[in-house]
């Protein structure tokens, strides 16, 4: 029997993003950004329901108290995004390097909603220009965003200058994923480590970061995110101080 | 009062994961464990349909004369069995914290493959910790 219909967890992907697409973009592209789709999930999936709840884009952005993420929701599709890239590399680099590149994207955005969120009313905005608040800021605002609480420690590296780590004992995106043996050069992390790169590069600070699965006796799941910052930046500190 | 063993039937009665926690039953060979699995599948698929009264959901508790195994029939066909002596009173609240870790730390891996042989080291882990100590 032939399909008369797509598939139905595809026709979500296909006509609403194709349909949105085609009104928002003016490239007619969505292939860098994905879309607001809300509104034509329902009709696409044939069960036209009443709204009832107000749209996400109408929320105060402001308000942070009553809009967390269910901690399952979010690793069942993290789960998901991991399968998925899994599928489409050739190695562990290259995943990490696509992990990274998905954190980057939500990275921005929680760079442009902190600053928002912190300096919106303020009488004097201001934005890190020095390293150490910059990589206070990732290690206790960005993190408290993200996460709902700071990173456990920041450390600076002994043997290169331009390196710096951050620290989470137990990373919360990892807490259900268990590495298999043939992979544990894996940390799912790259994923954390894309936010801070991308936070780090908002800033003007431009860094490569990476992350590092360390585990210790008391913290198995203990993970590294260094940050390996460019020579620009540390030449830019030594004028500034 | 112990808990024997644990094992987790995929809803295709293949068994997925196998673990013993206390001596006192026979040793099997693997290849036995599986055919014991697939024969729990039948048995229990047979008991869902001889109910009187209607739907039932199956067999739940089966005694012998040493041991009994519980068994935890989940929505999606997954079935959880424990083997116990009779005088064990934990085995179901046992069995719902094994569900619960069994979505944990098998589901939300996504190194494992759904319906394939449990290789997770976060389950592991966690029915350790679970029936290591002998309480839900």
């Amino acid at each position: 029997m032939a399909y008369t219909q797509p598939h139905p967890r595809f026709s979500v992907l296909s006509a609403s993003s194709l349909s949105s697409a085609e009104h928002l973009s003016p490239t007619g592209s969505s292939a860098r950004f994905s879309l607001p789709s809300a509104p034509s999930i329902n009709t696409a999936l044939g069960t036209p329901k009443p709204i009832s709840r107000p749209n996400i884009y109408d929320r105060n952005l402001n308000k942070t108290r009553t809009t967390e993420v269910s901690a399952s929701a979010f690793t069942f599709l993290f789960s998901e995004v991991v399968q998925y890239t899994q599928k489409r590399v050739s190695g562990i680099n290259d995943l990490e390097r696509r992990l990274n590149t998905l954190g980057y994207r939500i990275g921005t955005r929680v760079l442009e909603l902190m600053v928002w969120r912190a300096e919106s009313s303020s009488k004097a905005p201001k934005r890190e220009i020095r390293l150490l608040p910059a990589l206070m800021s990732v290690h206790t605002q960005v993190w408290r965003a993200v996460f709902g609480r700071p990173a456990d420690a920041i450390e600076k590296s002994v043997e290169n200058e331009d390196e710096y780590m951050i620290i989470d004992n137990d990373p919360p995106i990892e807490r259900h994923i268990s590495v298999p043996r043939d992979m544990n050069q894996l940390s799912c992390s790259s994923f954390t480590a894309g936010v801070v790169e991308a936070v780090f590069d908002g800033l003007g600070f431009p860094a490569r970061v990476t992350a590092h699965h360390t585990p210790v006796q008391q913290y198995p799941s203990r993970t590294t995110i260094l940050i390996k910052l460019e020579k620009s930046v540390l030449e830019r500190e030594e004028v500034l101080k | 009062m112990a808990i024997f063993g644990l094992w987790v039937i995929n809803k295709a009665g293949g068994l997925v994961y196998q673990r013993n926690f206390a001596d006192g039953l026979a040793q099997l060979t693997s290849n036995e464990y599986l055919v014991m699995a697939g024969t729990l599948h039948g048995i229990h698929a047979i008991t869902s349909r001889l109910s009187p009264t209607g739907s039932s959901s199956g067999a739940q508790v089966i005694e012998g004369e040493s041991f009994k195994m519980t068994i935890l029939l989940t929505a999606t066909g997954t079935k959880f069995v424990l083997l116990t002596s009779l005088a064990e009173t934990v085995a179901e609240p046992v069995l719902q914290k094994v569900y619960e870790a069994y979505a944990d730390a098998v589901m939300k891996n996504p190194f494992h493959t759904p319906e394939m042989p449990i290789r997770s080291e976060g389950f592991d882990t966690r029915i350790t910790a679970l029936v290591g100590s002998g309480q839900p």
